[in-house]
């Protein structure tokens, strides 16, 4: 019989993917099972972001923003700017997080934009076409013009990734800077994501995920990048660099006790 | 089905990314450099037109600048926000006849009215009083052309921000290397394998400092932070090693003595590079703690005029006392760093001496890690562990560079030994009253290893090294205020004896703030967090006129701020204000304009003419020295006129001699034409690059009337790199230290020996101890001197906790920067503001928990000084015994053109409330009763910020859940550029909304 | 999720009109109807569903776009729903139309089939708008489809039955009994078995897999901004944790036991009687379709947690 009326039934419920299933700090990207009924591109751009060496200063985030409000995704709204509570979208955020407990705390700066999906739940929910993925270098866009603002979308993304504009009641998101990296009026050093451009620390590298030698590629091999909530199997082709520690290059005359 | 997933269909995307409006089309680019911080990166700025003129369409980081190479930070990403800000000064305003200051009502007056009214009221000052003037300026980075304007006016009453800033990092190293951390000189990552960064969140060069982090780390390097609070760079450190704050002057000590105990120490390095083998003086009297030196003042490298150079040694080789140089230094001696079995040598009159480091290794004897342990809250064995792995990175894996370079006394080093161990350390050491000398520690730590001026160690920046003491003597001398007469000396300096004390024959200050008093004898950088109260309580004296520049400070620079605002109201018996005539140049509609009696309206960085230059704190690389300037890319709002003309209009019209021509007449145009042609020495000016009648000479030359167009195409910076073998050991470097004195960088070529023993430090001692002749400090201040002036560094407690029931107040509150607001300055930006619009107090949870508060509730912190109401976060990031929060979020309401009620004002809550400006003077010997001193470092006045120690109790449900204490709010000023609309939409160029 | 008006509005509106056309058409199909109550009745349907196709487009934020929303309709339920719907409403007008005209009782029968196979694809589209999200567990779930359909179909027939007893139609109202009574039971019980699976349902996200840092003690400290943002406002239901406990009892007392009891205890041939279960029984759905959403955890929330 149905498995799903069964559990009901017997009162089971789905049972979690295990944080224990994943290789800690990395692999998870590698390591995910390859969904073949959806096709994959030859060329998929992305980020990938070095949480090793990323300090939080949101330099990405306002670098962004500046770029995007008076671009092809622009204006980007603020509603309140100067009242209280002001608000407004953003594609970029950088969040943080602590992990372990005083004194062996690590504290996370987490960056985090439109993964750009290999398989973008996003994109089939959208009823107008106005969420697209480029056949030519997977970037998953919004075309402004065709968005009824329904949100779908943004309901469908697991990552929180999409920013609904008020003012102008269209869906938005990352673009990867698709105005900037393939814009022939820029000098060709400048045709790279805003973020990418600003970020002080190079934490955020940027390239063709299929390109076996690219820098991103090469990083996510040596570095273990791993992508984000892996269980929902969205293949995000953004990927992430865990955190390495660096060890004293003495041992320790007596053991620390710190 | 899933196939139409991939094509970019139905049909073609109605909106092609790259169709028109093409966002790039119509840009032109122009390079200029950032002032959203200190950092002071090169940008360029794109600009689209529109109606009503250029707009920006974006700011990025110019690749082709030295300083950031193509990266900018959150805050220079936003300068959009920070130009168009409705919070933006539009027109010179006088307060109307008969309101009360800080009520807000102004009138609009004409730029004419306004230097009439000020050019009147500053010559009749001049021609009185001058020192009833005082100048002081907060975040600038002009101070060349604000001491110049004091220094002609002939005010002592000036300063910038050090003072209330870092100035014991900027004093407590270069009186002991000679340079420092900040714009002087930094850690060389490029090359170093271990780094060590203690108490700091974001600093000055906070692009150059990232971008190398990042470099250092994928290289493998190890980083370690100390600090009570892991965030930021902290983060990503290796290990963090949380700390209470004011406690790492005993961590350093324990190291200290952890390094002498195992021997782990540059031997060589000490006995060339630094007085720790010269002898001190042990027979008491008038040379005890001095270094001994020979009588003969031709021997010995040329003395300073204030020091004698000619010291001794004792040769272990040929059991001899040796002059130190050159003798001391030849092939095959050795110099003696320990006291022989008898404890003493004796020179020839039979006075007894014992070598500089045998002093230290007595100092550091009782500072074992257990004692450090104690009071540090880290582990003994830790620190233990540290000591090993710091001397390891500096010794054993050590390295040379094949670089040659040729000391000062003439050896011909084949190499240069690198050090890679590097440090860094910014106001989590230096924002204590125990800073001094807790840097002094660091800089006798990282002496003892060598990593002073090596590659991957600390390196200097130009024109540092400076001498130690730097021969830069700040004005002292009480007659010489004299009217209508520049003073002789700048007002601010290095004091290196009693002598050079601002004060008048009782010992009374000269200055306003009492810098330079016996109160903060070494406080080189002023002490602006002095001046309101000082002058409201008329002590030294009373002051007509104080302008303030790019200074909050009536809100955030300002500790224990509601009395302060409350200062700047408060009328004498007659009804005249105590401060009669307050100026504020600001830019925008901060706190402190609400206070002012005329407002001067100021420009952005984007719409004026600057420079960061030589003369005062340049953007140098390790390489060699960088300048830079601003041009203005933009029209000025409004009326809004940039400072510097103001200045050299100011000066004009005052007829400051630099600033006349022998006929009388006006020297300068005005700012443009002053950076060009004014010379402080022949062919010395504001700039060094492009000098010269055909702008090709560099550094020194002739002006060149197209100076600025030589850096407007040169993306607004000159960068001059040395040679090579003048990159390194430059505080010894023969070739370099010719070169600089050449250059005009430095006033004499000698070297700079590092000062493990601080005999400067010992002479204002000794005068406590009234073993001097000279000028002695008043009773009171005795113990004092005697107590912090230690020649040997040594910990202390902050001196809040004397004052207080530490049990009462068990914890430490400490404010850290955020990466993404500068100050108070950036709630005026909308897209910053999003970031921070309010803060909390993060506590650990153990803590927390212990004072009954909930993670996000709303508690109450009071310290012996005041309270605050604010909301906590718990954090496992914070040692348990400290609070902290960001800087300066909170704000008045209604300030910065902000609605009133919002988010900044009243979730938002400022830390400085709980901060007293003054403690009481310990009862000594002859203290007058309720005595008070700034709450400050005993040394140098820099404001102890860090120092206070709060307890928390949660809010009553019944409270308001807002911040206490509120403020009633500002209401705009005329003419502030306002325009808000409920629903933001900037987009450059207005074609496609 | 946020519950939004719009979305409770335009589901519970145009369910209880599809459950009203379905039960119509089976009952055309089983007794003779009286044409002028069953005009009546459709015009009634075809206002509900105005209403809820009026209320949903308070959701849109470029509304004057609408009808590019039938685009997609391979891939999305949406846009499925966005054609089934008009064709519901095209189905309703012409079964009106071919009964207004008097059409042949074959031309009837196949109208009413057509509107009963629409009827059912709408509730299937609707339904899976939601269904398919497939990280929105409470939702993902075959479950959501029923329960779309049986509480529409109950809410549906309930008002049918109010509609016949103010016409009279007692026959009618006869015959619709059990299907009320089945149809509101079995919704009832079924929502509760749904209500039961959320209940046990654990994440299948955490923060862990979230951000990849695999430490089991990790927390938020900083979503990134100060203020909210769209992420803050759309996945927050917004209610405190008690009025979350409460809700279910809420509606399940509205949406079924107060009609049920209501209709047990005071018959049911009272118009008014039958009025006031069609009130709670709205009441109830409304609430039912806050708790559906208020209770759909989005992993998305996982980055949005912390201010600081
Ligand atoms: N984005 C941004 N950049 C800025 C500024 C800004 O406002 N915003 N301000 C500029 C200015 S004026 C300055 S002065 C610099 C200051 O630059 P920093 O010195 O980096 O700034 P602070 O925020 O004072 O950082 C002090 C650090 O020391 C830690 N700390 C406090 N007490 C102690 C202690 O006793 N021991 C140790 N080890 N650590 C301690 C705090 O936790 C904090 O991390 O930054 C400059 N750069
Ligand atoms: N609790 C606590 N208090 C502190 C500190 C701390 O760590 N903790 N840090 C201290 C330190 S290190 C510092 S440096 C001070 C900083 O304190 P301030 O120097 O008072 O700080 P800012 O907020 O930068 O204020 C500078 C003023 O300059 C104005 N301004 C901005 N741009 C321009 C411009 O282009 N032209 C002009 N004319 N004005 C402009 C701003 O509007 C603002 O009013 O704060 C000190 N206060
Ligand atoms: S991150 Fe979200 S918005 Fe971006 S492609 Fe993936 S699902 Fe779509
Ligand atoms: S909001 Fe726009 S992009 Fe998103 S699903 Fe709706 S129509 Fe598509
Ligand atoms: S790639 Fe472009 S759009 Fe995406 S986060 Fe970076 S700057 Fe923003
Ligand atoms: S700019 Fe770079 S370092 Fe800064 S927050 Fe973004 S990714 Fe991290
Ligand atoms: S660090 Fe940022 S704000 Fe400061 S000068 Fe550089 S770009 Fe501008
Ligand atoms: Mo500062």
């Amino acid at each position: 019989m149905i498995q799903w009326l069964k559990d009901l039934m017997q009162g089971h419920a789905p049972a979690p993917v295990s944080p224990h299933l994943m290789e800690p700090g990395g692999g998870g990207g590698a390591a995910q099972a390859v969904d073949t009924d959806t096709p994959t591109l030859a060329r998929q751009l992305a980020l990938v972001i070095d949480l090793n060496v990323c300090v939080g200063c949101h330099a990405c985030v306002t670098a962004c923003k500046q770029w995007n409000t008076s671009g092809m995704a622009g204006p980007l709204s603020d509603v309140n700017p100067y009242a209280a509570e002001p608000t407004g979208t953003f594609f970029n955020r950088v969040q943080t997080y602590e992990a372990g407990s005083f004194p062996n705390t690590d504290t996370v700066h987490f960056p985090k934009s439109c993964l750009h999906c290999e398989d973008p739940p996003c994109v089939p929910v959208c009823p107008t076409g106005a969420s697209y993925k480029r056949e030519a270098d997977g970037i998953v866009l919004v075309d402004a013009d065709k968005c009824i603002g329904c949100k779908y979308c943004a309901w469908a993304c697991p990552y929180g990734a999409r920013e609904f504009d008020e003012a102008s009641g269209v869906m938005t998101k990352c673009t990867l800077c698709v105005d900037r990296i393939h814009n022939p009026l820029l000098p060709e050093a400048d045709r790279k994501p805003a973020c990418v451009k600003a970020c002080p620390t190079n934490a955020r590298l940027f390239g063709d995920v299929k390109d076996p030698n690219s820098e991103v590629s090469q990083a996510i091999r040596e570095r273990g990048g791993y992508a984000l909530m892996p269980e929902w199997n969205t293949r995000p082709a953004n990927q992430y660099l865990p955190r390495r520690v660096t060890p004293a290059a003495v041992a320790p005359s007596a053991p620390p006790s710190v | 089905m899933f196939k139409s997933l991939f094509s970019e269909s139905p049909g073609l995307p109605l909106q092609d990314p790259l169709a028109e409006p093409n966002p790039t089309a119509q840009t032109t680019v122009k390079c200029t450099t950032c002032y959203m911080c200190a950092c002071r990166c090169g940008i360029r700025v794109h600009l689209v037109e529109g109606d009503k003129g250029p707009e920006v369409r974006y700011i990025d980081g110019n690749p082709d600048h030295p300083l950031n190479q193509g990266v900018i930070c959150a805050k220079g990403s936003a300068g959009i926000m920070k130009q168009y800000s409705p919070a933006r000064l539009t027109q010179p305003l006088l307060r109307k006849p008969g309101s009360e200051r800080g009520a807000g009502e102004f009138e609009p007056i004409s730029w004419e009215r306004a230097f009439d009214l000020l050019s009147e009221r500053l010559a009749h000052i001049r021609a009185t009083d001058p020192k009833k003037f005082a100048l002081f300026t907060g975040r600038d980075q002009m101070q060349a052309l604000t001491g110049l304007f004091a220094r002609q006016f002939g005010t002592p009453n000036y300063a910038a921000h050090g003072g209330f800033c870092s100035v014991n990092m900027a004093a407590g190293m270069i009186y002991s290397v000679g340079g420092s951390f900040w714009e002087f000189g930094g850690p060389d990552l490029e090359r170093s394998k271990l780094f060590v960064m203690l108490g700091t969140a974001e600093d000055h060069h906070s692009n150059p400092m990232k971008t190398a982090l990042s470099k250092f780390k994928r290289a493998g390097g190890r980083f370690i932070s100390i600090n009570p609070v892991r965030t930021g760079y902290s983060a990503i450190a290796d290990e963090w090693i949380p700390i209470k704050p004011g406690t790492d002057g005993a961590l350093l000590m324990a190291l200290l003595h952890e390094l002498v105990r195992t021997d782990t120490l540059d031997h060589a390095f000490l006995k060339r590079f630094t007085n720790a083998p010269q002898l001190v003086v042990l027979d008491e009297g008038e040379r005890e703690g001095l270094f001994a030196f020979d009588p003969d003042p031709a021997k010995g490298p040329p003395g300073d005029g204030r020091n004698p150079h000619n010291k001794l040694v004792f040769d272990r080789t040929s059991g001899r006392i040796l002059n130190a140089y050159p003798e001391g230094i030849a092939d095959g001696c050795d110099p003696a760093l320990d006291a022989p079995p008898e404890g003493h040598y004796t020179l020839a009159d039979g006075t007894r001496v014992v070598p500089a480091f045998a002093l230290l290794r007595q100092r550091v004897l009782s500072c074992t890690p257990e004692w450090a342990q104690a009071i540090t809250g880290i582990a003994a064995d830790r620190i233990r562990l540290l000591a090993q792995e710091l001397g390891h990175a500096a010794l054993t894996q050590a390295f040379d560079l094949p670089i040659p370079w040729t000391d000062a006394w003439g050896k011909k080093h084949p190499t240069t030994q690198a050090r890679p161990l590097a440090f860094h350390a910014m106001r989590g050491l230096a924002a204590h009253s125990n800073g001094f000398q807790t840097v002094r520690s660091l800089a006798v730590l990282m002496s003892l290893l060598g990593t002073i001026d090596a590659p991957g160690g600390f390196r200097h920046k130009a024109p540092y090294p400076r001498h130690i003491v730097p021969n830069y003597r700040a004005f002292n001398d009480p007659d010489m205020v004299k009217p209508n007469t520049p003073l002789n000396a700048a007002p601010l300096g290095f004091p290196a004896s009693p002598e050079e004390l601002a004060i008048h024959a009782d010992g009374s200050p000269i200055r306003i703030d009492h810098a330079f008093s016996w109160e903060h004898p070494l406080s080189a950088h002023g002490m602006m967090h002095n001046v309101i109260t000082n002058a409201v309580k008329g002590d030294p004296y009373r002051i007509d006129t104080l302008l303030l520049f790019m200074a909050n400070m009536a809100w955030n620079s300002s500790m224990n701020t509601m009395a302060v605002r409350e200062s700047l109201n408060r009328k004498d018996e007659q009804g005249e204000y105590m401060i009669p005539f307050l100026v504020v140049c600001d830019a925008f509609q901060s706190e402190t304009v609400a206070f002012a009696d005329l407002v001067l309206p100021d420009t952005t960085y984007l719409e004026r003419h600057d420079t960061m230059s030589m003369l005062d704190r340049p953007i140098s690389e390790f390489d060699g020295p960088v300048d830079s300037v601003r041009v203005p890319v933009l029209q000025p709002l409004g009326e809004c006129k940039p400072f510097q003309e103001v200045l050299v209009e100011l000066a004009s019209r005052l007829k400051f001699p630099a600033f006349t021509t022998p006929e009388g007449g006006r020297k300068f145009k005005g700012y443009t034409d002053f950076i060009v042609n004014f010379e402080p020495q022949p062919g010395i000016g504001f700039l060094m690059g492009w000098r010269g009648e055909n702008g090709d000479q560099h550094l020194r030359g002739a002006p060149n009337p197209k100076q600025w167009e030589a850096y407007a195409q040169n993306n607004c910076v000159f960068h001059y790199t040395l040679p090579e073998n003048m990159h390194y050991m430059r505080n010894w470097n023969r070739d370099y230290l010719d070169f600089a004195k050449d250059k005009g960088w430095r006033q004499r070529n000698d070297p700079v020996q590092l000062a493990i023993y601080s005999d400067t430090l010992q002479s204002f001692r000794l005068a406590a101890q009234g073993k001097t002749k000279g000028r002695q400090p008043p009773e009171h201040l005795r113990e004092r001197i005697n107590t912090y002036f230690d020649p040997l560094p040594f910990w202390y407690a902050p001196l809040e906790d004397a004052a207080i029931d530490l049990k009462a107040f068990p914890l430490n509150a400490i404010t850290q920067r955020p990466m993404a607001m500068y100050h108070s300055w950036d709630s005026q930006n909308a897209w910053l503001r999003q970031i921070h619009s309010h803060n909390y107090l993060h506590v650990h949870p153990s803590t927390a928990q212990a004072a009954g508060v909930a993670d996000g509730g709303w508690a109450w912190v009071e310290s012996h000084w005041g309270q605050v109401r604010c909301m906590l976060r718990y954090s496992e990031a914070v040692e348990p015994g400290t609070v902290w929060t960001w800087n300066a979020i909170g704000k008045g309401d209604g300030a910065w053109h902000l609605a009133p009620g919002s988010d900044e004002a009243r979730k938002g809550f400022l830390l400085n409330h709980l901060i007293s400006e003054e403690l009481p003077l310990p009862q000594g010997a002859g203290a007058p009763a309720g005595a008070k001193v700034s709450n400050s470092d005993p040394i140098t006045g820099q404001a102890g910020w860090y120092d206070v120690r709060v307890r928390i109790r949660p809010a009553e449900p019944e409270e308001a859940a807002q911040s206490f204490p509120q403020v009633d709010t500002m209401q705009p000023v005329p003419g502030v550029r306002g325009g808000v609309a409920q629903v933001m939409r900037f987009f450059a160029g207005k074609s496609k909304p | 999720m946020r519950p939004a008006w719009s979305i409770l509005l335009f589901t519970t509106l145009s369910g209880t009109a599809q459950g009203l056309l379905l039960a119509l058409a089976v009952a055309s199909w089983l007794m003779p109807l009286d044409t002028g109550f069953a005009l009546m009745a459709i015009g009634v349907a075809e206002v509900l569903l105005l209403g809820g196709l009026l209320a949903s487009f308070f959701h849109l934020g470029q509304k004057a776009r609408a009808w590019r929303a039938a685009a997609m309709w391979r891939t999305s339920w949406m846009s499925r729903e966005v054609i089934v719907l008009p064709l519901l409403m095209g189905g309703g007008a012409l079964w009106w139309l071919g009964l207004y005209l008097g059409a042949s009782p074959l031309a009837l029968q196949a109208l009413s089939a057509a509107v009963v196979v629409v009827t059912l694809a709408l509730w299937v589209c609707t339904a899976m708008i939601y269904a398919c999200l497939r990280f929105l567990q409470e939702w993902a779930h075959p479950l959501t489809v029923i329960n779309f359909t049986l509480l529409g179909m109950s809410s549906g027939s309930v008002l049918l039955c109010a509609l016949a007893s103010g016409m009279g139609q007692t026959e009618l109202l006869a015959w619709l009994q059990p299907w009320v009574l089945a149809s509101t039971l079995l919704a009832w019980f079924l929502r509760r078995l749904a209500l039961r699976r959320n209940a046990r349902l654990s994440p299948m996200s955490s923060l862990q897999s979230a951000t990849g840092i695999h430490q089991p003690q990790l927390v938020q400290k900083s979503m990134g901004m100060s203020s909210g943002s769209f992420n803050t406002r759309e996945f927050f239901h917004g209610a405190t944790a008690h009025t979350v406990r409460r809700m279910p009892w809420v509606f399940q007392l509205l949406a079924f036991a107060l009609p049920l009891l209501l209709l047990a205890l005071l018959g049911t041939q009272s118009l008014l009687v039958w009025l006031g279960a069609v009130l709670l029984q709205f009441v109830g759905l409304l609430a039912e379709r806050w708790v559906f959403f208020a209770q759909a955890r989005h992993p998305q929330n996982l980055y949005y947690q912390t201010v600081s």
